[in-house]
């Protein structure tokens, strides 16, 4: 019990840090976002006077006036009851809960998927490799995935798109989430078109993401076939099958667990640059757009919700480690 | 604190030096290590000395040509860009920045764990919980994101932002490594006998400690320089980097913009990637190899890896 708790306390400390990290950053850096906000709007060909000014920044929690303290104790509220203030950027004045919104689904279903899949392709690959040690499989897998783990993620999304979505008669589409005529609902050719825009991105980061997952299990799973239980099941003859994933996978498979929370952050910036690629609306798309914009209520709020889907997949990676290794639950 | 930066820098060199001296006969008889190294020489080669690879070029590598959106031909191998600038002298002369980007970042990333690691592990108690959250705090911020926000406010650019950037937030996956080990270190003979002559902590640690580690951080290095040039690669891709400056990610934000893609050239908008694929490669082969070398339990069959990626 202890460990959860130690755990929950982690997810509360890395959630306040994030954003303590959201809030000074922009009053560390050079330039007054007051500055950066005359700025954007006089390119824009408006012009806005000082006090329109204040009212956005107070809207986006600047008061120069006021007591940085007290700011942060305001800004840490709004940002917990989910009060985090309206877009500054290309869609002025909407409220950033709706953009992301929008934007949500599409990066869960896409991202989430692609990523789950290759997390499990990946662990049951490296558990046939590392226990078929020198066989046909572990002699090819190591070197080509340690090529494709290195490879960056936009230019694997290049390389599909010029392969497959390029031509006169391309085979797949390159960009949007879904044909554009189309309106959706729950019918066959939306679903349909929504596949088939998904399968580059997905294929993406599928390629990239999971070299690392077979090259960890192989390795986890070399290390615990030398196990004396592993050796005590053989002489028992239990059937290899069995020893294969509830002895030896299950074993290796726990640091894969943990390791899967931890880089599911490196996952997430591959995101933002495949959903840059292929113009996909989600969330990455959204970050890339914010930035270009310097949309910072946005901005921010991306940033945290990024780091609070990183921390609930540690916590829940935490609870699987509980459930599956007695060990976790003994130590404290 | 810099007793032990100035530490890594002296012990780094006398890793060929040492008794055993079994490291680079190791490197030669690994496969994967010698092309990573091959490709890596390559790099160096191409960054020390790129007028040789474009021997025909005189004066500026990005100088506006009257042939824009060629494709490879007989005088421009890769082609030209939008502005008619030739893309393989582009590329050759690209690869310092990049490779300067990845070096240093990859260093002070290295530097920034061993310091934090080792001290955690050997001040024990208080200060190593508060730094081992740290490193589990940094560990977890989705670092890619942060990058942007990072140089989105520090002003876009900038190449030793970029590189600040890099390190603050390549450091932890490091960091978690090398206090495992030095932790596992701790109580070893030699680091008693060591006490008990009464030498100073600092001693102890740049001395007896951190050579014992050398397979390590030079793992991490390799490690970390990949990290660097992946994320300065994305970065600059996604146009966060100088518009004006010669690297890889700049070639590919101008790529980019310009349709390389769409007007059908794909020499254009793949090379660079394809260069920082490879340089990623390098280190990515080295980086495996050295786990092979370092940790027999990849070889030959045993069981300390289990213990060290459960701890």
């Amino acid at each position: 019990m202890r460990y959860l708790i130690r755990r929950l306390g982690f997810f509360v400390l890395t959630l306040w840090a994030a954003m303590t990290l959201n809030f000074f950053i922009p009053r560390m850096m050079p330039g007054s976002p007051e500055q950066a906000l005359r700025e954007r709007f006089s390119k824009g060909g408006s012009v806005v006077s000082p006090e329109q000014l204040r009212t956005v920044l107070a809207e986006f929690g600047f008061d120069p006036d006021k007591n940085i303290l007290l700011q942060y104790v305001e800004y840490l509220k709004a940002m917990v009851t989910g009060h985090w203030g309206v877009s500054i950027g290309s869609s002025l004045g909407v409220p950033v809960t709706s953009l992301i919104g929008h934007a949500l689904p599409w990066t869960l279903g896409l991202v989430g998927i692609a990523t789950i899949l290759a997390f499990v392709l990946g662990t049951l690959i490296g558990t046939i490799a590392g226990w078929r040690r020198g066989g046909l499989i572990d002699g090819i897998v190591p070197p080509v995935f340690i090529v494709t783990s290195a490879l960056p993620y936009f230019w694997v999304a290049l390389l599909l798109i010029s392969l497959f979505a390029i031509g006169n008669n391309p085979l797949l589409p390159n960009d949007f989430n879904y044909e554009q005529g189309l309106t959706p609902g729950f019918n066959g050719e939306f679903i349909l078109s929504v596949l088939e825009h998904g399968i580059l991105p997905a294929g993406t980061i599928l390629i990239t993401a999971v070299g690392g997952w077979i090259l960890t299990m192989r390795n986890n799973m070399i290390a615990t076939l030398a196990e004396d239980y592993v050796r005590m099941a053989r002489a028992k003859g239990i059937p290899n099958r069995r020893i294969m994933f509830g002895y030896a996978g299950r074993n290796a498979f726990l640091p894969n667990l943990s390791g899967f929370a931890m880089s599911l952050g490196f996952v997430i910036s591959g995101t933002i640059l495949v959903e840059y690629v292929f113009n996909y609306p989600g969330l990455g798309y959204m970050f890339y757009n914010a930035t270009v914009s310097t949309d910072y209520p946005l901005l921010q709020a991306l940033f945290l919700l990024v780091t609070l889907a990183v921390l609930i997949c540690v916590l829940l990676c935490d609870f699987a480690v509980f459930l599956l290794d007695p060990r976790a639950r003994t130590k404290g | 604190m810099s007793a032990i930066v100035a530490g890594t820098a002296t012990t780094a060199p006398s890793a060929g030096r040492r008794p055993r001296g079994g490291l680079l006969r190791a490197v030669m008889r690994n496969r994967k290590a010698m092309l990573g190294a091959a490709l890596l020489v390559l790099f160096v080669l191409l960054a020390a000395f790129p007028h040789l690879f474009v021997p025909w070029l005189h004066g500026d590598p990005r100088a506006i040509g009257d042939l824009p959106l060629e494709g490879p031909s007989g005088k421009h191998w890769l082609g030209t860009t939008g502005l008619g600038q030739d893309v393989y002298a582009e590329l050759i002369y690209s690869t310092r920045e990049s490779l300067v980007i990845a070096v240093v970042a990859g260093l002070g990333a290295t530097i920034l764990s061993v310091v934090i690691g080792v001290s955690a592990a050997y001040l024990g108690g208080f200060a190593d919980d508060g730094l081992s959250m740290l490193t589990d705090i940094f560990l977890v911020l989705p670092t890619f994101p942060l990058i942007i926000v990072l140089a989105t406010y520090a002003g876009k650019g900038n190449l030793t932002v970029i590189i600040i950037v890099l390190i603050l937030t390549g450091w932890s996956y490091g960091a978690r490594q090398m206090r495992a080990q030095a932790l596992s270190l701790r109580n070893r003979d030699f680091l008693e006998s060591a006490r008990c002559r009464g030498e100073r902590r600092s001693y102890i640690i740049v001395v007896e400690m951190l050579p014992t580690m050398i397979s390590l951080i030079v793992a991490n290095f390799l490690g970390a320089a990949l990290y660097s040039v992946l994320t300065a690669a994305g970065l600059q891709f996604l146009g966060l980097g100088d518009p004006n400056s010669l690297s890889w990610g700049t070639m590919l934000y101008w790529a980019q913009n310009q349709g390389a893609l769409v007007n059908g050239l794909p020499a254009w908008a793949l090379s660079p990637g394809l260069a920082v694929a490879l340089l990623g490669v390098a280190f990515a082969l080295l980086n495996y190899a050295f786990d092979e070398i370092s940790n027999p339990a990849l070889r030959p069959v045993r069981r300390r890896r289990a213990k060290s990626a459960n701890s």
